[in-house]
């Protein structure tokens, strides 16, 4: 259990800076604090809230929606096999079978030694060389049974870690400007009537 | 076969393995049509893209200049948000743009973001694209140094701002007003529309008018602008302009994107000629085929002449039993031969819509539940004959009339097309249905 450290911390006040609205950093600052933990810590989304003047209900109930965040731990390689349409009619099926086997576990699950994460995913937008995984949201094309055993051993040698980062890293690369163009005009006009949407054309002007 | 003479408007830098670098996209002419425009007026940057009269690549084909006057006749601030989201089962084209050609999305942005007089841009970028919030972010950082984007952009005194933002997981989100919601830091749950006057357009992220477009549109328009809109006219007929980006998938021998001319070109052409498609795999014959992505109603073997135009399909002589044609969608082809089980096909997709339903409409959150268990039973071989009458009555429940365009009983597109798979499959291969169900098992095995 971690807030963020000093490194991510300067990174999500840098990324607060460049929205508007504050809250709109948090889906970003979700994948920063996945990056730093491999997953969201109960401490890091108590942190995040703190930074963007949330609850920490409200963070987690933006982190749940979404498929990519995890509020538990997962292995250090999470393989995403799709079995959506076009790789199930070439076989999406049974590459997640031999995953299955292969890594002993079910999708959804991580194996014993904490190493591997195995998930059932929807479209990954691939489909041109299915069937395809991901493992860590890096992908890999036209994934035989033996391709995927030797996917299995290039990662644990090491060969890949240039190509697939740890679970959680996203962008590596950093934005090197913030507002060059300065922040736009106040975003929220002051004091539409109570009850109207802000902003709604035919709202009527405070006197 | 047809193969037309149309230039390629949006691919054109694909065959470079360094087609995402600043270096290559200045030697193609990079940024020269951001340059130009800034030249023009903000009106009549407009004009010219309402000339080329490009329907947007997204999936719903709205006019892309028609929503740009709306915000534009509003007080600042604008927002431009720019739609990579791109989740739709078997779309893969806006996937290839954001990791191939950033650059071109940037500009393409740009010059959107100068007609319409935004204040900043948000580039969305779907969560599992990894690669591709790389390659925008290094390609924005290039843009910057180039001097495209910021402060008083090439001199003109324009400026302005873009920020590549990530998803973080959810086909919904693709839908505009969630996209907007998950871009507000919130759960991806579709706002209610209420046309005209309550649209991203007047009330968008933050609640200021928002001009919300696709990948694939905004790669267009470099091009239009260096070119005119006229000639970007001249190509395709009628409603459906210019080229656009198809992705072929499933059992095709060359599965991929290509670029072709609208309406020139037709369904057959693109799954069997040499240089697209290039026929069905295994010898087999032709069994059906999505034309338009998951949310599409399917064709069969009697379609593959149908031109590739919005209202050319959308007119068609469909498959459903409530009678109407289907749709181009998002652009993506699924081809199926004799081998494919279109019971278990419909029924993957049932689950992927039970899987990806937000929640927050009843006919959706339960409709697409049931289908899913329906379907899966039947599959499974432990379907009744019932089934099949209770399979119609619950997509006519979120679908009423089985019809395409089908009315509207939730807040946004995705409850009401998640029966049209099913629907399809079971007018077209009842036989199939009736076999699983008699002989208690899947007779594809």
């Amino acid at each position: 259990m971690s807030r963020l450290a000093a490194e991510f911390l300067t990174r999500a006040r840098d990324t607060i800076a460049v929205y508007p609205g504050k809250r709109s950093a948090l889906i970003p600052l979700l994948h920063l604090a996945q990056e730093q933990d491999g997953y969201l810590t109960g401490d890091a989304m108590e942190h995040i809230a703190e930074l963007l003047d949330l609850t920490p209900a409200e963070v987690m109930g933006t982190a749940s929606f979404y498929d990519m965040l995890f509020t538990e731990k997962v292995g250090r390689w999470l393989v995403s096999v799709c079995t959506n349409i076009a790789c199930l009619l070439n076989g999406g099926y049974e590459l997640l079978d031999h995953a299955e086997k292969k890594l002993g576990v079910r999708p959804g699950v991580t194996s014993h030694d904490g190493r591997f994460t195995l998930e059932e995913v929807e479209c990954i937008a691939r489909c041109d060389e299915a069937p395809c995984l991901a493992v860590n949201w890096r992908y890999f094309g036209r994934v035989s049974n033996d391709g995927f055993d030797q996917l299995l051993v290039d990662l644990e040698s090491g060969r890949l870690d240039e190509q697939v980062p740890p679970h959680g890293t996203l962008n590596r690369i950093r934005r090197q400007v913030g507002l060059a163009a300065g922040a736009p005009p106040a975003t929220v006009p002051p004091g539409p009537a109570e009850g109207t949407p802000p902003g709604y054309p035919d709202a009527p002007k405070p006197t | 076969m047809t193969v037309t003479e149309a230039p390629r408007i949006v691919t054109s830098r694909l065959a470079y393995d360094d087609s995402h670098t600043l270096e290559r996209y200045l030697a193609t002419g990079g940024y020269e049509a951001l340059r130009k425009a800034l030249t023009m007026t903000p009106e009549g940057v407009q004009a010219e893209v309402e000339t080329a009269g490009i329907l947007g690549r997204g999936g719903a084909g709205f006019p892309a200049g028609i929503k740009w006057k709306t915000t534009m006749a509003l007080p600042r601030p604008h927002y431009l948000v720019i739609n990579g989201d791109e989740s739709e089962p078997a779309t893969f084209k806006d996937h290839m743009l954001l990791e191939r050609d950033p650059h071109q999305v940037i500009e393409g942005a740009l010059i959107t973001a100068y007609a319409t007089q935004c204040d900043q841009i948000f580039l969305y970028v779907r969560g599992e694209f990894a690669l591709g919030q790389e390659r925008m972010q290094a390609a924005l950082n290039e843009a910057y140094a180039h001097g495209a984007v910021g402060r008083d952009i090439f001199g003109s005194g324009f400026s302005v701002d873009a920020v590549v933002h990530p998803g973080a997981g959810a086909y919904i989100c693709g839908e505009e007003t969630a996209l907007l919601e998950s871009l507000e830091g919130k759960r991806g749950f579709p706002r209610i529309k209420v046309p005209p006057k309550i649209i991203p357009a007047t009330v968008g992220v933050y609640s200021e008018p928002t001009v919300v477009n696709n990948v694939e549109t905004m790669s267009n328009l470099p091009w239009i602008v260096n070119n005119g809109g006229a000639a970007f006219a001249a190509m395709g007929a009628e409603n459906s302009k210019g080229t656009r980006m198809f992705a072929v998938s499933g059992h095709v021998k060359k599965p991929g994107i290509h670029e072709v001319e609208m309406v020139k070109t037709t369904f057959r052409d693109l799954i069997y000629a040499p240089v697209y498609g290039g026929g069905i795999q295994g010898g087999l014959e032709l069994k059906a085929f999505i034309p338009g992505g998951a949310s599409s109603p399917w064709f069969g073997p009697q379609h593959l002449d149908l031109p590739l135009g919005q209202d050319e399909v959308a007119q068609s002589q469909g498959v459903l039993p409530g009678g109407g044609g289907s749709m181009l969608g998002s652009g993506s082809i699924v081809v199926m031969n004799e081998s494919a089980c279109p019971v278990r096909a419909a029924w993957r997709l049932a689950r992927f819509f039970a899987r990806e339903s937000c929640g927050q409409c009843t006919p959706c959150r339960e409709g697409t539940g049931w289908l899913d268990r329906i379907m899966f039973r039947i599959e499974s071989g432990s379907g009744r004959m019932e089934d099949l009458d209770l399979l119609l009555d619950v997509s006519d429940n979120i679908a009423p009339g089985l019809a395409f365009p089908y009315p509207m009983t939730t807040i946004c597109f995705l409850g009401p097309s998640s029966p049209m798979p099913i629907c399809s499959a079971l007018q077209m291969f009842r036989d199939d249905f009736l076999v699983h169900i008699k002989d208690g098992a899947c007779p594809y095995g």
